[in-house]
């Protein structure tokens, strides 16, 4: 068991290195997902999507607030106030939220594989992770029972709607092998017992949303044939985080303090 | 020790007065019988401090429950009031007091399931409805208009109801 002061400076660099990751991508996503008032099917759907955008500002200011702990800004600051470059999230979540079932895709692909993190991350040698890890995946247990229902409904439904939902399975799957893009960090994670590291959770990942999005009657892209979206965890991002960032910011300014 | 410090406030005084503290969105539910209160410590000058753990992540109403503890506790003389929200202990629904319980089945909600650890879709399924008591009943959708409930359907009496979630 290790506390935040137990750690060597390379240990404390690769452990902080994985909270701006974690906390960045639930920040952003969290606020796309509250953009997506009007998008679903049934009134139902627009305020499971707002409650998820709820849990997921709830888990980047944990997070936040532990990156604080360890000596980093206070959260708000965090949160509201770095360069775009100094975002560590993946592409996927950085997307604007298009149509519902590609707001709804990016849901399953990206919480399927929160919820494996969470789950890896409850037992993650870094005690105070550990713990936050370990009450995050009870509520994502819920994000991925409401994601794995949807899919199929889409997925098996009439009409147009699974032809809609491959469509976007295929434009998110590269996106999503994002999210896995590994950091110079690895080995220190994975020796040290921090975290099992991006290719082990990617292998689970996979074993899990496969069978999901078969039994939907979705095609699987050709994994050897894509080429995964990297570069997110290194400060590079697409063309849409910008704009979402200098919104949050100008809101954050107006209104410092406020809650969110 | 001056004469002022003879007052000591203990755990018990400090634990009833916190029965006054309710979640604000059902306010017959107090924090203490929600089980978001896992420490309280009072030192020798009567300094209380108390440490919380959120229902959920974001859930809003730890900020309005937080103020609302210290303005309660002031109250009883105490000297510094401090609470310390964290997840050293993380919450899930079986921490919820019997007696919270009662109090959630009086506010209209249906009760989360007691589980071991693991929340499975049947729990959350064929739950008793709080108005007539029939399991003949639907879930519409794990997610309500708060984090905490979902939102389930009785085919007896024919009226959608809210369910405390199991976590
Ligand atoms: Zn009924």
């Amino acid at each position: 068991m290790n506390g935040i002061n137990d750690f060597t400076e390379i240990q404390t660099e690769a452990a902080k290195n994985l909270l701006y990751r974690l906390a960045d991508d639930q920040l952003i996503l969290g606020h796309r997902n509250s953009e997506c008032t009007g998008l679903g099917p049934i009134l139902e759907e627009d305020i499971a999507f707002s409650s998820m955008a709820q849990d997921k500002l709830g888990h980047s200011q944990a997070l936040y607030q532990l990156l604080h702990n360890m000596g980093e800004k206070d959260p708000d600051t965090i949160a509201f106030t770095r360069k775009v470059n100094e975002y560590k999230c993946c592409h996927l979540v950085e997307y604007p939220i298009g149509e519902y079932d590609f707001s709804l895709m990016r849901h399953f692909l990206f919480d399927m594989s929160e919820a494996i993190r969470f789950n890896m991350l409850s037992s993650s040698s870094f005690e105070p992770l550990a713990k936050i890890a370990r009450k995050f995946k009870g509520e994502l247990k819920y994000h991925t029972m409401h994601a794995v229902t949807w899919i199929n409904q889409l997925g098996t439904g009439s009409g147009e709607s699974p032809f809609r939902i491959q469509k976007s399975l295929d434009v998110c799957f590269p996106l999503a092998l994002g999210i896995f893009e590994p950091s110079k960090y690895e080995e220190t994670l994975i020796s040290e017992k921090i975290f099992f590291g991006e290719k082990a959770l990617q292998e689970k990942w996979l074993e899990a949303v496969i069978p999901v999005l078969k039994n939907a009657g979705l095609v699987i892209p050709d994994i050897e044939n894509v080429t995964a979206a990297y570069g997110g965890r290194e400060g590079i991002h697409t063309e849409y985080l910008k704009p979402l960032i200098d919104e949050m910011t100008e809101v954050y300014k107006i209104d410092t303090g406020a809650e969110w | 020790m001056n004469e002022k410090n003879k007052y000591k406030i203990d755990e018990n005084t400090v634990r009833e007065k916190l029965q006054e503290v309710m979640d604000p969105e059902i306010p017959k539910l107090s924090v203490v019988d929600l089980g978001v209160i896992t420490g309280i410590q009072i030192d020798d000058e009567n300094n209380v401090s108390i440490t919380m753990t959120p229902t959920f992540a974001g859930c809003p109403a730890v900020e309005y429950m937080k103020n609302d503890i210290v303005e309660k506790l002031s109250a009883l003389k105490a000297g510094v009031v401090k609470v310390d929200v964290n997840y050293d202990v993380q919450w899930n629904s079986n921490m919820i007091t019997d007696r919270g319980r009662e109090m959630l089945k009086e506010s209209g909600f249906a009760l989360p399931g007691k589980h071991n650890g693991l929340v499975q879709i049947e729990l959350l399924q064929n739950v008793e409805c709080p108005f007539c008591g029939s399991k003949q009943t639907d879930l519409r959708s794990t997610f309500g208009p708060t984090q905490c409930r979902a939102i389930h359907y009785c085919n007896n009496c024919l009226q959608s109801f809210e369910q405390f979630k199991p976590v």
